[in-house]
């Protein structure tokens, strides 16, 4: 394999600029959010000449690595500190820097008012910098390390605001429940260790057919709940809706873009794992068609703009690991709906950062309306964002959303006819909640606080927005035009025979897929377009609008089912503690002092008491001797 | 004679000692009782030195004399002191060292 010696550069940068920012304090306050922006592009420059100079080798050539450090060397065990940059990481790469850099140059305005500007800056950085450790690491303890580095910066960045409680607890509720995922992820990694002897990708994948189904089924399951985690997918997705308590910028690039789409990368990454392993990979089927209604639904009952947003991403993701589970057909639609929800998803959100921006950080989208006069451009990127997670073509949805949705018809027999139904039915529910956002935020009437003065953002802001849009608008079909992205990614990927079902044609799927967009468009339309909105969340609604609206239970059910519980079981074992073991301690020191305290009745002073025991004693003893001697 | 019958002498000598400290409370009597053991003692060597026909016994009883002596004057020491500064030498009513 090719080495390069400039991979390190990548990450070097933006770690530098987090250490540089933090460690700077007050002096860097002026400048420093420049240096955090440049050096997050110069990071996504160092990523464009890797590209360059990977397009300029032959198809097996292209990945290179670099060994950094030797990092673990015990006995047989030995794990190198290594980076690799394949045409997975690239994609990967290019997403974080790029949207990365934008979303940095976005915040320098949108977080220009807050006097903690440099130490958002040092936190962005500083997730920019993990990130790409946990996309260039070659072996699960590397990506391990970036893995938990993100967490890091999530926890930090959702709790930016962490004088107000509510964001303090939603970052500490993000951290808890990514760890439950960290926990399945170290798993998997002792799993590989203790069955393969190795946890680099490479060796793991050599190794794979010397393995167990049983033990790689169970690596699966554990990577699968380690993606589940970091991606906010079902059983562990309640913290994203709170993550939303972090600045816009956050939610667009960690909670968006980049950082949820780790678990989509992670079981990409160990494609070799999930195809040896069909028990967990239908688990991730499932697990992706659960969460994909599961966020489709909590979105369409949201009158929070950044939570609506935030089920959509969950939604959204939720196709990806669909697609992921689908084996190698799915990796590259997975990969390819990936890159493009990292545009348009970005792009709304910082369309939802613009809105808030102009409306007194409002983020009830019933009092809103009316603002496309106001915000023409962020309406155009909101707008054009809106088409491509529709599905509408030639916009970038529509080109990875319906690959999506053909590859889970064509998966075969009755899992192929219910996969491909849950994301047709998906697809015709974003639409839905999508166009809600739309019409409650941009048309209809105005139903504002009477002190807001909606305007249009800044420069700094709408530029990366129109970029953004502009990825939202063709991305799809540059990675589709001639299979480039599924050509490109082949190579990481075992192909089997794609064409042997072919349950439905690709005009039909898209047709249907179309029919489906449009009807939750026009019910949307009927019922919010028509009606006046009212500006207070109506109380007489539906049971099911209400399970919606919080969040389809899932924090009641994580309550009852695991915290409670949990509390409980830490309540025993604080009151065991206290009664078994400090209690037979405690018990063996009154044992002692009790005793001590009857025998010192003994001690009189009376000296011909001490006498007549000393005589009892010895006319004891000598019994005793006596009797024994007998 | 049977030489058994100083080891009964003896042992009736002991005992009558032995009472003697633990019913006495005039710390005089229980000095002179407690000299009566040792010489119920010094009495058993003898008989044994004699049993066995050599002085092996009759050298632990110079010792045990030796150590009597010395006792007594510790003792009687004592005793006065006691009485002087608290005019009594009853050996209940000095039963500070307690608790």
């Amino acid at each position: 394999m090719n080495t390069s010696q400039s991979l390190v550069y990548l990450i070097a940068l933006p770690l530098a600029g987090a250490a540089l920012l933090l460690l700077g304090g007050r002096r860097t306050d002026k400048w420093g959010h420049l240096l955090a922006t440049a050096l997050s592009a110069s990071s996504f420059g160092v990523g464009l000449y890797q590209l360059s100079q990977m397009l300029g080798r032959s198809t097996e050539a292209r990945p290179v690595s670099q060994k950094l450090f030797e990092w673990i060397n015990v006995g047989t065990f030995n794990v190198d500190a290594g980076l690799l940059l394949d045409q997975l990481s690239i994609c990967f790469v290019l997403l974080i820097t790029g949207v990365g850099t934008l979303i940095h140059v976005y915040s320098i305005s949108y977080m220009s008012h807050d006097h903690d500007r440099r130490r958002f800056f040092a936190f962005l950085n500083l997730f920019i910098a993990a990130m790409l450790l946990l996309v260039l690491g070659d072996s699960y303890l590397s990506l391990y390390v970036g893995w938990e580095g993100v967490g890091l910066a999530s926890y930090l960045l959702i709790g930016f605001w962490n004088q107000k409680p509510a964001y303090a607890t939603a970052s500490k509720k993000a951290f808890v429940m990514n760890r439950v995922g960290d926990m399945g992820l170290s798993f998997a990694i002792m799993i590989a260790f203790a069955t393969m002897g190795t946890v680099s990708f490479a060796g793991v994948a050599e190794q794979v057919e010397n393995t167990s189904e049983a033990a790689l089924t169970g690596m699966g399951i554990m990577l699968l709940i380690a993606a589940a985690g970091k991606s906010a997918q079902f059983p562990l997705q309640a913290w994203l809706g709170d993550a939303m308590a972090g600045p816009t910028p956050v939610s667009a690039l960690i909670h968006a873009a980049t950082m949820v789409t780790a678990g989509v990368y992670l079981i990409t990454r160990s494609n070799f794992v999930f195809d040896a392993a069909p028990t967990a990979q239908l688990l991730v089927v499932i697990v992706g068609a659960i969460t994909l209604m599961f966020g489709a639904l909590i979105g369409t009952a949201k009158d929070d703009i950044k939570k609506a947003l935030a089920a959509s991403t969950m939604s959204q993701i939720g196709y990806m690991i669909l697609a992921a589970g689908l084996g190698p057909v799915g990796y590259a639609f997975a990969i390819m709906h990936l890159l493009t929800h990292g545009f348009f998803k970005a792009g709304m959100f910082l369309g939802a950062g613009s809105v808030m921006h102009g409306m007194n950080d409002e983020v009830n989208m019933r009092k809103y309306g009316a603002l496309r006069k106001f915000m023409p451009i962020t309406f155009a990127t909101f707008g054009l964002g809106y088409l491509a997670i529709l599905g509408v073509p030639p916009f970038a949805g529509f080109y990875s959303k319906d690959m999506i949705i053909e590859t889970a018809f064509n998966a075969g027999g009755v899992k192929g006819i219910i996969l491909g139904s849950v994301t047709l039915l998906g697809a015709g529910i974003t639409a839905f909640y999508m166009t809600r956002v739309m019409i409650l935020t941009f048309t209809g009437t105005k139903r504002w606080d009477e002190d807001a003065h909606p305007h249009e953002s800044p420069w700094l802001m709408w530029l990366p927005m129109a970029v953004l849009a502009i990825g939202s608008v063709t991305s799809g079909f540059l990675l589709s035009r001639g299979d480039a992205l599924v050509n490109w990614l082949h190579p990481l990927f075992e192909h089997h025979e794609e064409h042997e079902h072919h349950l439905l044609e690709p005009i039909v799927v898209s047709g249907l897929a179309l029919t489906m967009v449009a009807i939750g468009v026009a019910i949307a339309f009927v019922k919010y377009s028509r009606q006046e909105v009212a500006n207070i969340a109506p109380e007489n609604v539906s049971v099911f609008t209400k399970i919606a609206r919080q969040d389809l239970m899932q924090d009641r059910f994580n309550e009852a089912v695991f915290m409670r519980p949990g509390q409980a079981l830490t309540t025993t074992l604080g009151a065991t503690d206290e009664a078994v073991i400090d209690g037979t301690v405690r018990g063996v020191g009154q044992l002692a002092m009790s005793s001590g305290s009857a025998l010192r009745g003994l001690q009189n002073g009376f000296v011909r008491s001490y006498a007549a025991l000393i005589l009892v004693g010895a006319v004891a003893l000598i019994a005793a001797i006596w009797v024994v001697v007998q | 004679m049977d030489a058994s019958n100083y080891l009964y002498i003896s042992a009736l000598l002991f005992t009558i000692g032995a009472v003697g400290v633990v019913v006495r409370r005039n710390a005089i009597v229980v000095f002179m009782c407690i000299e009566l053991m040792l010489n119920a003692a010094n009495l058993s060597f003898v008989t044994f030195s004699r049993i066995n026909g050599d002085l092996n016994g009759q050298i632990m009883a110079f010792f045990t004399m030796v150590v009597a002596a010395c006792e007594v004057v510790v003792g009687l020491a004592i005793i006065v002191t006691i009485y002087r500064s608290r005019r009594s030498a009853s050996v209940d009513d000095a039963s500070l060292l307690k608790r």
